[in-house]
C-alpha cells in the first residue's frame, strides 16, 4: 500500500513549503494551464478532466526516440480511454522524490524507455480503469462486475446506462487502488501496437518553445562558458577587463575549471567571452595525443596479467591444435555525441530560497541531484523542468556537468534566471566520448573450417569507471566486453581478456554503447567464413542453435534482401547480426565502390525482433535513425587528440551525413512475442560490420579500423 | 536604429550591426523557433526566409537585413499550419525535432522555386543536418507536396 500523497494534498504541502509561487513549480504545465482544480488525478500517471481529456504523465525523457507517445499508448491501452483526448506531460522530478519515486525510473537510455517500464505503466492504466468502473458502479449502486469500460465510457451492461470517465474521475480518485490487475494480451491491443501520430510532433513543426534552449523567463540573462581545452585542466588566472566593458555584459565568473560570461543576450555573452584572456593550467595531460592513447591501448593488449571477462573450455590448447589460425587487430576512435542542441541549463534561485532548473536531460532525477549539490540545497527545495531534448544519444544521461555549471552560474546571481548554453565548439571539445578501443582477435578453425576457439583481447577505456566510480567487479566493465563476453555463437573454447585503460579523455555511453565490439566481431566472423570458404550467412547459422532468436532475424533479413539471389552489377552485399538492448537484429548492407574509392551505401535491410512492438512506424523511424547515426561514424567521424585536447571543433571537421548520403532503409519487424526489446539502439549495432563486409565483397579490402575516410579504397 | 520586418511585423532595434540575425530573433525578439547549432552556417538549423530566400541566420549580420522581410517558423502560417508543416505531420518527419524548423524553412523555399523537385534537386538544396536521420521522411514529404504536372 503506497503512502503517496494525493495531488490535492501534495499541493497543500507544497504551498506550505514553497509559499505563493508553489503552484508554479509543482503543477506540471498542462494540468495547470487547463485549470487543475477541476481535473482529477486518478493515480500518479493519469489525470482526467471533467470533459474527458486525459493527461498521461511520462517519466522518461523524449529525445526523438518516441517513447513520449509509446508509453502514453501503453497507459491508454489499459485505461481504455479515447486516444483522441489524450495528451502527455512530463512527471515532475521534485514531486517524484516527494512521492517516494512513484513514477519508477526517470533515466532514459539503453533503449529502456518502453521495455523497462511497460509493466508498471500498463498496471497504472489498468488500475485506473478499475477505479473508474468502481466509481461508476458505486454511483449506480450496482456490482462493478456488471460494468464495462470502452473508449472512456463506462456501461452498466444490464441497464445500458452509461457514464463517461470525466463524470466519475473525482470519485475514482478517492478509491483504494486494486492490489492486482490483469493486463491485456498484446493480441487484444486497440491503442498500443498501432502507428498513431506522435504527440510531440505538432509543437515541433510549429517551432513552439519546447527545448531546453528555448526557455525564456522575465528578466532572464544568458551565459556562455569556456572550459579548459585540456581535460582536467584548471583556470590559473584571467584578465576580463576588455570583456567587462562590452555591451550587455552583466557578470564574469571565474570558477575552478571554467570561465563564464553572463550578458543580456547569448551572443553578447559569447562575444565578451572571446575577449577574456584565460591562462589555463593544463595539468598533467597537456602532451597527450591520439598516438599516446593508441600506445596506451596497445600496451594494455600486451599486458600478460589481464583479468578475464569470459573463459570457456581451453582456448590456448584448442588454438594450438587448430587446423587453421586467423588473427586480426581492429580499432576505432573517440566519438562525440554531437547532439544538435548544445548542452544547456537554465537556473533561477528564487527569492524564497527555492531553485528552479530547466534543462534538456535524459534523467530528470540525476539533474535534480546535480542541481541540489551545486546549489547546496536539499532535494525538496529544487525542481527540474524537463524540456524536450534536441538529441541525447547518451550525452545527457549519466553526466550532468551542464546542470552543475548552469546552477553554479545562477548561484552568483540570486533572484535572476540565467540560461547557460554551450557553443558548438565547447560541445565538440567537452563531451563524454565513445571510447577509442583496440582489440586483438585470434581464432582457431578445425579442418572443416568450423570455429573451435576464439581468444579476444580488448583494450578499452571503462565508461563505468568514469560515470560510476567503484562499480566495477573484478576489473571488468561489461559495457567494454559485451558481444564477446556473451558471444551468441556456439564456440567450445572462448577467452576474453580485458585491459582497462582510461587515459584522460572522459568517456560515456554513446548510442548503443559497446557497438565497436559488434563491428570487430561481425567483421572477423566474415573473415573466418571466407577463410573457411563458406557463405557468411550459412557460416553464422551453423553456429546458432535451432531456437536461437538470432537465427530468426538472420533468416528474415536474408529473405527480405534476397541473399540467395545475385545482386545488380556493381552492387555488393555484406551481412552482420547482433543482439543487444533486449532485441535481436540482423542486417544486410548493399554498397557500391567507385574507381576513386568512394563508397555509396545504397540500401540497408534490417530485421528486428523486439518481442513486442508498441508503435511500428516509430520503430522504423528508429531503425532509419540508427542507420544515419551509425553511418556518420562509419564514413568520417573521428575525434582526434592533440596537445591534450580534442582537435575537431564544429561540424566542418566533424561531419554529419546529409540527405544525399541517406540510403534506402527497409525495416522488417518480426516480433515473436514473449519479451520486450528496445528500438532506440539495436539497429546501429550491425551497421559498421555489414557495410565493411560489403566493402570487402566489392574491393577485397578488409576494413579493420574506422572511419572509412582513413582508408584508400581506390581500385 | 535598425529597422526591418519579421513575420509581417515592423521592428526597430538598437543592436550591434554585426550581431547575427539568429540572436536578434532568439534573444531580442523572443522568436526561439529558429535554432542555434553550429554558428558557422554549416548545419542549417537557423534557416529563415529573407525576402523569400532561405538563408542561415547564424552567420548573417543583422545590418544586412535592414529594410527587408524576414519570415521565421513562427510566421510561416498566417493561422494554423502551412502546407509544409501539415506534410511534416502527415509523414511524421520529426524525431527530436531540433533541426526541423530549419528543415521546414528550407523546404518552403525549395518548393516556392521548384514546385516539383527531383531527388537530385532535393539533394542539392536540402543541405540541413539532422542527427536523428529523418532524411528519408523529409524527401517523402517534399515529394508529396509536389504540384502535379499541368495538363496531364
Amino acid at each position: 500500500m503506497t503512502t503517496a500523497l494525493s495531488r490535492r494534498d501534495f499541493l497543500k504541502v507544497s504551498a506550505a513549503l514553497g509559499g505563493g509561487l508553489a503552484l508554479g513549480f509543482c503543477l506540471p504545465p498542462t494540468v495547470g494551464a487547463a485549470g487543475g482544480e477541476s481535473a482529477s488525478e486518478v493515480n500518479a500517471w493519469i489525470v482526467v478532466h471533467p470533459d474527458d481529456r486525459v493527461v498521461i504523465r511520462i517519466a522518461r525523457s523524449e529525445m526523438g526516440q518516441g517513447t513520449y507517445t509509446a508509453l502514453a499508448q501503453l497507459v491508454a491501452e489499459e485505461l481504455d480511454c479515447d486516444w483522441a483526448k489524450v495528451s502527455a506531460e512530463f512527471a515532475s522530478p521534485n514531486e517524484h522524490i516527494r512521492r517516494q519515486r512513484v513514477w519508477g525510473s526517470m533515466s532514459t537510455g539503453g533503449s529502456m524507455g518502453v521495455r523497462s517500464s511497460q509493466d508498471y505503466v500498463r498496471r497504472a492504466g489498468a488500475s485506473a480503469r478499475h477505479l473508474l468502473i468502481e466509481a461508476a458502479a458505486a454511483r449506480w449502486q450496482v456490482p462493478a462486475s456488471e460494468c464495462r469500460a470502452v473508449a472512456g465510457v463506462i456501461t452498466h451492461v444490464p441497464s445500458a446506462r452509461t457514464l463517461r470517465y470525466g463524470q466519475v474521475a473525482a470519485e475514482a480518485a478517492r478509491l483504494t487502488p486494486p492490489v492486482e490487475v490483469k493486463l491485456r494480451d498484446a493480441r487484444d491491443w486497440k491503442i498500443a501496437g498501432r502507428s498513431l501520430p506522435r504527440l510531440d510532433i505538432p509543437d515541433k513543426v510549429l517551432g513552439k518553445p519546447v527545448f531546453g534552449v528555448d526557455v525564456s523567463l522575465p528578466g532572464m540573462l544568458h551565459a556562455s562558458i569556456a572550459q579548459c581545452p585540456v581535460f582536467g585542466g584548471r583556470v590559473r588566472r584571467i584578465d576580463a577587463s576588455a570583456a567587462q566593458a562590452m555591451r550587455g555584459v552583466k557578470k564574469i565568473l571565474r570558477e575552478e575549471n571554467f570561465v563564464a560570461v553572463v550578458a543580456d543576450s547569448w551572443w553578447r555573452a559569447n562575444q565578451a567571452l572571446k575577449k577574456v584572456t584565460i591562462d589555463w593550467d593544463s595539468g598533467e595531460h597537456a602532451l597527450a595525443s591520439s598516438e599516446t592513447i593508441s600506445a596506451m591501448l596497445r600496451a594494455g593488449l600486451d599486458d600478460p596479467a589481464l583479468p578475464q571477462a569470459r573463459t570457456l573450455g581451453d582456448s590456448a590448447a584448442a588454438l594450438a591444435s587448430a587446423a587453421k589460425v586467423v588473427e586480426a587487430e581492429y580499432q576505432s576512435p573517440y566519438l562525440n555525441h554531437a547532439t544538435m542542441e548544445p548542452q544547456t541549463c537554465t537556473a533561477w534561485f528564487r527569492p524564497d530560497g527555492f531553485l528552479e532548473v530547466w534543462t534538456s536531460t535524459q534523467n530528470g532525477e540525476a539533474s535534480m541531484s546535480a542541481a541540489a549539490a551545486a546549489a547546496g540545497l536539499p532535494l525538496d527545495r529544487v525542481e527540474v523542468h524537463k524540456m524536450m531534448l534536441g538529441g541525447g544519444f547518451g550525452r545527457r544521461g549519466g553526466p550532468q556537468d551542464f546542470v552543475t555549471q548552469g546552477v553554479t552560474i545562477a548561484k552568483a546571481l540570486p533572484g535572476v534566471p540565467v540560461k547557460m548554453m554551450w557553443s558548438r565548439e565547447e560541445d565538440m571539445q567537452h563531451g563524454f566520448y565513445r571510447p577509442a578501443s583496440l582489440v586483438r582477435l585470434k581464432a582457431g578453425l578445425d579442418a572443416q573450417g568450423r570455429l573451435v576457439a576464439l581468444h579476444t583481447r580488448i583494450a578499452c577505456p571503462s565508461i563505468l569507471n568514469v560515470l560510476m566510480p567503484g562499480s566495477l567487479k573484478d576489473g571488468i566493465d561489461f559495457t567494454a566486453v559485451r558481444s564477446f563476453s556473451d558471444l551468441p555463437y556456439a564456440v567450445a573454447n572462448q577467452r576474453v581478456d580485458y585491459a582497462l585503460r582510461n587515459g584522460h579523455v572522459p568517456v560515456g555511453f554513446w548510442r548503443a554503447p559497446g557497438q565497436q565490439n559488434v563491428f570487430y566481431r561481425e567483421s572477423f566472423i566474415d573473415e573466418l567464413a571466407i577463410a573457411a570458404g563458406k557463405d557468411s550467412l550459412a557460416y553464422r547459422l551453423a553456429m546458432l542453435k535451432a531456437d536461437d532468436k538470432n537465427r530468426l532475424v538472420l533468416e528474415a533479413v536474408a529473405r527480405a534482401a534476397a541473399w540467395d539471389k545475385p545482386t545488380a552489377p556493381g552492387v555488393y552485399r555484406g551481412l552482420a547480426m547482433a543482439d543487444g538492448f533486449g532485441s535481436y537484429t540482423a542486417m544486410v548492407a548493399e554498397v557500391s565502390v567507385d574507381a576513386q574509392g568512394q563508397v555509396k551505401v545504397r540500401r540497408i535491410v534490417v530485421a528486428i525482433d523486439s518481442g513486442h512492438v508498441v508503435h511500428p512506424d516509430n520503430c522504423r523511424a528508429q531503425a532509419e535513425s540508427n542507420v544515419v547515426y551509425g553511418l556518420g561514424s562509419l564514413l568520417y567521424q573521428e575525434n582526434k587528440v592533440k596537445n591534450g585536447r580534442i582537435v575537431e571543433s564544429n561540424f566542418h571537421d566533424f561531419r554529419l551525413p546529409r540527405i544525399h548520403e541517406m540510403p534506402q532503409v527497409d525495416t522488417v519487424l518480426v516480433p515473436t512475442g514473449g519479451f520486450w526489446g528496445g528500438h532506440g539502439e539495436p539497429a546501429i549495432l550491425p551497421l559498421a560490420a555489414a557495410v565493411c563486409n560489403a566493402i570487402f565483397a566489392a574491393t577485397g579490402k578488409r576494413i579493420r579500423s574506422l572511419p572509412l575516410s582513413l582508408h584508400n579504397l581506390r581500385s | 536604429m535598425l529597422e526591418f520586418t519579421v513575420n509581417n511585423r515592423a521592428v526597430a532595434l538598437d543592436v550591434e550591426p554585426e550581431m547575427p540575425l539568429l540572436w536578434v530573433l532568439r534573444d531580442h525578439l523572443d522568436l526561439p523557433g529558429t535554432k542555434y547549432s553550429c554558428g558557422i552556417a554549416v548545419c542549417g538549423a537557423c534557416t529563415v526566409l529573407l525576402d523569400g530566400e532561405a538563408v542561415r541566420a547564424c552567420a548573417l549580420p543583422v545590418s544586412r537585413v535592414a529594410g527587408r522581410q524576414v519570415v521565421t517558423i513562427e510566421g510561416l502560417a498566417q493561422d494554423g499550419l502551412h502546407r509544409v508543416q501539415r506534410a511534416w505531420i502527415e509523414h511524421q518527419v520529426p524525431q527530436c525535432g531540433y533541426c526541423q524548423t530549419g528543415m521546414i524553412m528550407s523546404a518552403v523555399a525549395l518548393l516556392a522555386k521548384n514546385p516539383r523537385p527531383s531527388d537530385a534537386e532535393i539533394d542539392a538544396t536540402m543541405s540541413n543536418l539532422c542527427r536523428c536521420g529523418t532524411y528519408a521522411r523529409v524527401r517523402k514529404a517534399i515529394h508529396a507536396l509536389a504540384t502535379p504536372p499541368a495538363g496531364g
